[in-house]
């Protein structure tokens, strides 16, 4: 017998993973954290998901196009949705349609393919389309409800849709009425005015870590991420550093002034602190890739958050801390290299 | 090294360490250990490669229709200290011709192709009766004349490590027996089948090196191995040996590997096992070493694991040096339906053959014939995203993906000071990668165009003078080289496009 054979270069062994696995495992676990939300929030943030995907999709297949690349592939390693999902996980949850749309232009277009696609992108795509929806949108971006438990006026799915779609308050209400500042919204505007934290405290909007409905959401974001560590999508370093920098920080900044910060907890379970410490501090594009390098970027992100949360002109500041921290990353990368074996 | 290095070095064994990374591989080795070695039936030709390692081709010492009987040398190697290449049974050479050789490159080289009279009469054999008594230089002229070389696939002639290990004076012999790479199981066998073979082997190889200790290094699996060295050592009487088991994880018997395990210490590239008071042999190495003091054998047949969902029956055959493989396989039931490559050596580190008539050589530990669900080679390539996990995985601490990156856009220096030097070609980044770059790959071609690269420079400092024809002289190279780039990324491409995928690089 003489057989020829195809050749193929070494490890001969199937692969164990794919891009497009590594992406939809970050959206399963993605998923306790969204439920939550629309448990707590209601069903609006469903329609901002499948809004910004839509945009997303529409967007990436454009650019691959206008790119020349191969479009089924690149469509089925699903970064793109999850960038949109956490795009989404920010917005308000009747914010109105264009906001998912711009937002997704300024996340796809400019800050990945104009960047060089998937795997090139300098800083996180769903921050950057946030960031600039935050500037742009001010008004916008701060209509947030209030939990169903204690909201005025029961909204419905199809009342969601109609504000969505026409960026008008559900009809017979008023943007007013039926929404509320964000637990994080009334730390600041109370230390502005000069009230204690325990005042604000008292308010309906806080539960019993953090902000009420708030704490739940973040519980079911950690739960997802710590899924994904153990299943070694996300390192452990990025989670870890961030998350313990805002304890460290936060309780030096409560012990030091209970009146006009927030304790640690409460920084933890409120805002985005849990969803960026698992899910957008460890893109790994956008981040460091050495261990140190990462426990690094971590807490420069929990570090940053506080600062914007203390001092800055918005009331959370994950996004910025997640940009200003990606042009450092290369750096960090640099002076964090591993010792070459041997060395 | 410093004398600290070397005193633990000399504790090797008594505490184990841990290498960083690697990889929990399914073992894929029952489907080969459930029957006895069987020798493989003497084929119509054999043809017997004239470099079986690296180096030169040996010079062939007979002609065209000479007879030869089963042991003789037919070839000789003009470098000292390497030895010979002998018949691997009686016969007559039908022809010295170019044909194709079993090595990663699929180039052709030449052979001695014998014809078999089917007497297999072996030549005069002269064991050395008094080993233990006689002088090492003579056990090292043995080695040497028997043609023994490394079996774990490294290949090295073993009287260059004897003599080198004798240089720098040995206190401790390992025999690697941790066959870590899936599929593969000779050694298994071997350990399995002739324990008092690869013992006393290991008594000659510490005789030849004045060792003071031996220790057997096997994976923790292996019990039926363990109990019959155990048996095996305890029936030498040898209080200077030490079986030690070390964990089952790829790839921990990888010499550098091994050696960090047993002893904690890093050996990096330049810097030799012997330094540290240490040599390495393989536990098949041994068993050869035995035969030919003790009986006066040359190497001329191993055992190659014959297996993969490609092959009917999976085996563990001894076969004849030269043998062709597709002897072997039919030995084993053939191909099944669904046999889609031909691999020599294991997954992770051996090279896909084109054709099964290739010969066995002494490299040849395994013969693997992979199904296309096996490989999935039409897995196109994407972007890296920088997710690190080759990094996570990489025994030698590496940052496989800058690694990559360097080699790709031609900034060999770079990658040659990021370590690419210290890169074992193990593939477990390549593996894990999600983006299933051919990271492994890359770094072979990257070592390679990095030693070419010294290669030029060194010339072109003999020429210092002539500047300017050296500038045009440099350009001229760098343009090749980076033809040669363009012609690798083409290459890899094509080979995802044949199959249905394109490869999505995104601008470099
Ligand atoms: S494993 Fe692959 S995708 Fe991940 S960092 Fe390494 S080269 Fe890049
Ligand atoms: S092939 Fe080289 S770079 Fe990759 S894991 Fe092995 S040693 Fe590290």
């Amino acid at each position: 017998m003489n057989r020829k054979f195809t050749t193929g270069a070494a490890p001969h062994l199937p692969p164990i993973s794919t891009v497009g696995e590594v992406m939809r495992q970050v959206l399963y676990a993605l998923c306790p954290g969204v439920i939550a939300y629309t448990w707590f929030f209601g069903t609006g943030i469903l329609l901002q998901i499948l809004l910004a995907t839509g945009f997303a999709l529409l967007f990436e297949t454009l650019m691959l196009k206008l790119r020349q690349q191969p479009v089924a592939l690149f469509l089925n390693d699903w970064s793109a949705v999850v960038t949109a999902v956490l795009f989404a996980l920010c917005l308000p949850p009747l914010a109105p349609w264009w906001i998912a749309c711009v937002g997704m232009f300024f996340a796809i277009v400019m800050a990945k393919h104009l960047y060089g696609g998937l795997g090139h992108n300098v800083f996180n795509p769903a921050m950057v389309g946030y960031a600039v929806v935050l500037i742009s949108f001010p008004q916008a971006m701060t209509q947030w409800l209030p939990p169903i438990s204690i909201a005025p006026t029961d909204i419905g799915f199809l009342d969601g849709l109609w504000a969505i779609l026409s960026g008008q308050p559900p009809a017979g209400m008023t943007w007013d009425a039926i929404t509320r500042a964000t637990p994080l919204d009334t730390i600041r505007t109370s230390v502005a005015s000069g009230q204690t934290i325990a005042e604000a405290r008292q308010l309906q909007t806080f539960g019993d870590l953090g902000g009420r409905g708030w704490e739940w959401i973040a519980n079911g974001f950690a739960a997802g991420g710590i899924w994904l560590m153990w299943r070694r999508v996300i390192s452990w370093q990025v989670p870890t550093a961030m998350i313990g920098s805002v304890i460290v920080l936060g309780l030096a900044g409560y012990l030091l002034d209970p009146g006009s910060n927030p304790s640690p907890l409460e920084h933890v379970f409120s805002g985005a602190i849990v969803l960026g410490a698992f899910f957008i501090a460890t893109d790994p594009v956008s981040g460091c890739t050495s261990p140190r390098g990462r426990l690094i970027f971590g807490a420069g992100v929990g570090i940053l958050t506080l600062m914007i949360r203390r001092w800055g002109a918005y009331p959370d500041g994950v996004a910025f801390a997640v940009l200003v921290m990606n042009m450092a990353a290369p750096l960090i990368d640099r002076y964090t290299r591993p010792r070459i074996y041997g060395g | 090294m410093q004398d600290s290095a070397v005193e633990r070095a000399r504790n090797a064994g008594k505490r184990l360490f841990h290498f960083h990374g690697g990889l929990r591989l399914h073992h894929h080795k029952q489907a080969s250990c459930q029957v006895a070695v069987q020798s493989v039936a003497i084929p119509p030709r054999l043809y017997i490669p004239l470099m079986q390692h690296a180096g030169p081709e040996a010079t062939p010492l007979v002609g065209t229709g000479a007879h030869v009987l089963k042991g003789e040398p037919v070839a000789r190697f003009n470098e000292p200290s390497i030895g010979y290449v002998h018949a691997p049974t009686s016969g007559t050479i039908a022809a010295i011709a170019r044909q194709a050789i079993t090595h990663p490159s699929g180039l052709e080289g030449l052979c001695v192709v014998l014809k078999p009279d089917g007497l297999d009469r072996w030549t005069r054999l002269q064991p050395m009766e008094h080993w233990q008594s006689a002088d090492p230089e003579l056990i090292r002229q043995r080695l040497c004349e028997s043609g023994i070389v490394g079996l774990g696939g490294a290949v090295f002639p073993t009287s260059r490590k004897v003599e080198e290990a004798r240089n720098f004076g040995i206190h401790t012999l390992i025999l690697n027996g941790a066959e870590c790479e899936p599929y593969i199981s000779c050694d298994e066998m071997l350990m399995r089948e002739q324990p008092d073979k690869v013992v006393l082997g290991a008594l000659i190889l510490q005789k030849a090196v004045a060792a003071e200790q031996v220790i057997i290094a096997i994976e923790d699996q292996m019990e039926e191995v363990f109990s019959a060295l155990q048996a095996a050592i305890s029936n030498a009487d040898c209080t200077h040996m030490r079986l030690v088991k070390v964990r089952t994880i790829y790839p921990e018997g990888g010499e550098k590997q091994l050696i960090q395990v047993l002893t904690g210490l890093e050996i990096p590239a330049g810097c030799r096992p012997p330094e540290l008071g240490l040599l390495c042999q393989n536990v098949a190495t041994a068993a050869a070493v035995a035969e030919a003091v003790t009986e006066g054998k040359p190497l001329v047949q191993r055992i190659v694991t014959v297996t993969g969902n490609g092959v009917k029956r999976p085996h563990n055959l001894l076969a004849l040096i030269g043998t062709p493989i597709s002897t072997l396989v039919d030995a084993c039931g053939g191909y099944t339906h669904d046999a889609a490559r031909l691999v020599l050596g294991g997954p992770l580190m051996g090279y896909a053959l084109a054709s099964d008539q290739n010969p066995v050589i002494k490299a040849a530990n395994c013969i693997l014939v992979l199904s296309n669900r096996d490989i999935q080679s039409d897995q196109a390539e994407m972007p890296c995203i920088r997710c690190g996990e080759c990094a996570r995985v990489c025994p030698a601490l590496l940052l496989p993906q800058t690694l990559n990156w360097q080699i790709r856009n031609d900034l060999l220096d770079d990658a040659s000071d990021s370590g690419l030097g210290e890169c074992i070609e193990c593939g477990c980044c390549d593996y894990v990668c999600p983006s299933h770059i051919p990271l492994a790959e890359w770094f072979r071609f990257g070592k390679s165009e990095h030693q070419l690269l010294a290669m030029e420079r060194s010339q072109s400092n003999l020429a210092r003078d002539r500047y300017l024809a050296r500038e045009a002289r440099l350009e001229q190279l760098k343009q090749d080289r980076e033809r040669r780039l363009g012609e690798k990324k083409q290459a890899l491409r094509d080979r995802t496009s044949v199959t249905g995928g394109t490869m999505g690089q995104g601008p470099a």
